[in-house]
């Protein structure tokens, strides 16, 4: 099935799950600091295991990053999803 | 310049020794942020959230863990309540903490956060548990109103993120200070050391500095110097200031003047 990880098209197995798309995203080896959401919505690491994903849908795998300054220039889910005023 | 450990102070249920928070974006180097962070003294650091990039290399909370500093995630580049909100989720689940410096903001040129949007996104988040920090404008009225909302700070700016501008309205951050009963961070503005000390000197609790340290020169030197503002500021702010006066008042009593002419 193809869906959508990180905002770019991707193909995983039928029966795959949000743990799957994270694995594949590239985030396999690290542990805190690392977050998913499945069309907009936080999906606990509890049930990234469980939570099956489908043709079409939208994950977003995020980890930390330096910040501080508001750097607005890379931006993540808010705003690919977000309506902007 | 070494001051008594007393200088402590309470954010969100935990006391803190530094008064200094300090960004952990910008840097060249993950060296080189751990040599300004360390020099800073601070022991909380604000972290974001974005997309995973399996190249990166090494990651910046095992260093923060490491170095004993406290990861406060940010919702950097979030516009509205709702992408705070869901960012905020995120970083929860991320980091372990309900912990979050609530940041929404109202356009790119300015960075200046959207009030309408903040008192918004604070109050959800508020009312979901999280200890809610907010970066906000220099507006009396609105740090009460997000004080009201029961966020555990309020962050007024000095000037624009990353504009090195200082506080250009002192006023407004002094009247801050005295009617807030939870603690104000300066947050944004701080160019230089003077900047940091004012900070204090206004009454301020604590100040945030990002871009005014990896963006120096030599950023761990800038660090130490911040730190030193700071410490230094919050001393003079203690000892109590003499009043403005406009006219000069002598120091040096006149009795006893000789006659010498």
């Amino acid at each position: 099935m193809r869906i959508e990880l990180n905002g770019e098209q991707r193909e995983l197995p039928q029966g795959a799950t949000v743990a799957d798309a994270v694995r594949a995203s590239g985030a396999e080896d690290r542990g805190r600091g690392v977050a998913a959401a499945l069309d907009g919505e936080v999906v606990p690491r509890s049930e990234w295991e469980r939570i099956p994903l489908a043709e079409g849908r939208s994950v977003e795998v995020l980890a930390a990053i330096q910040g501080g300054a508001a750097d607005a220039n890379d931006f993540v889910v808010a705003r690919s999803r977000g309506v902007r005023r | 310049m070494t001051l008594p450990r007393s200088d402590s102070w309470e954010l969100g249920g935990r006391e803190w020794s530094s008064r200094l928070i300090a960004g952990t974006g910008g840097f060249r180097s993950l060296e080189q942020m751990e040599s300004a962070l360390a020099a800073s003294g601070a022991e909380i650091v604000t972290v974001a959230l974005r997309r995973i990039d399996p190249d990166a290399k090494g990651s910046v909370l095992d260093l923060l863990d490491r170095l004993g500093l406290f990861a406060l995630p940010n919702t950097a580049g979030c516009f509205t309540a709702r992408d705070a909100v869901r960012t905020a989720q995120l970083a929860r689940e991320a980091f372990g903490t309900d912990w979050i410096k609530l940041e929404v903001i109202g356009d790119d040129r300015t960075l200046y956060p959207d009030a309408v949007e903040l008192l918004d996104a604070a109050e959800t988040l508020v009312g979901d548990g999280f200890t809610v920090l907010p970066y906000t404008n220099d507006d009396p009225i609105l740090a009460r109103r997000l004080e009201e909302a029961g966020c555990a700070a309020v962050m007024p700016l000095g000037s624009p993120i990353g504009s090195g501008a200082g506080i250009r309205n002192p006023y407004n951050v002094a009247i801050i200070a005295e009617r807030a009963a939870v603690p104000v961070v300066l947050d944004a503005g701080i160019g230089t050391a003077s900047d940091a000390a004012l900070a204090m000197e206004l009454g301020c609790d604590a100040v945030m500095a990002a871009s005014s340290i990896f963006g120096a020169e030599d950023p761990t030197a800038m660090a130490r110097a911040l730190r030193g503002a700071v410490e230094a500021g919050s001393a003079a702010r203690r000892a109590g200031r003499i009043p403005r006066r406009t006219h000069a008042e002598a120091s040096t009593p006149d009795e006893g003047l000789p006659e010498l002419s």
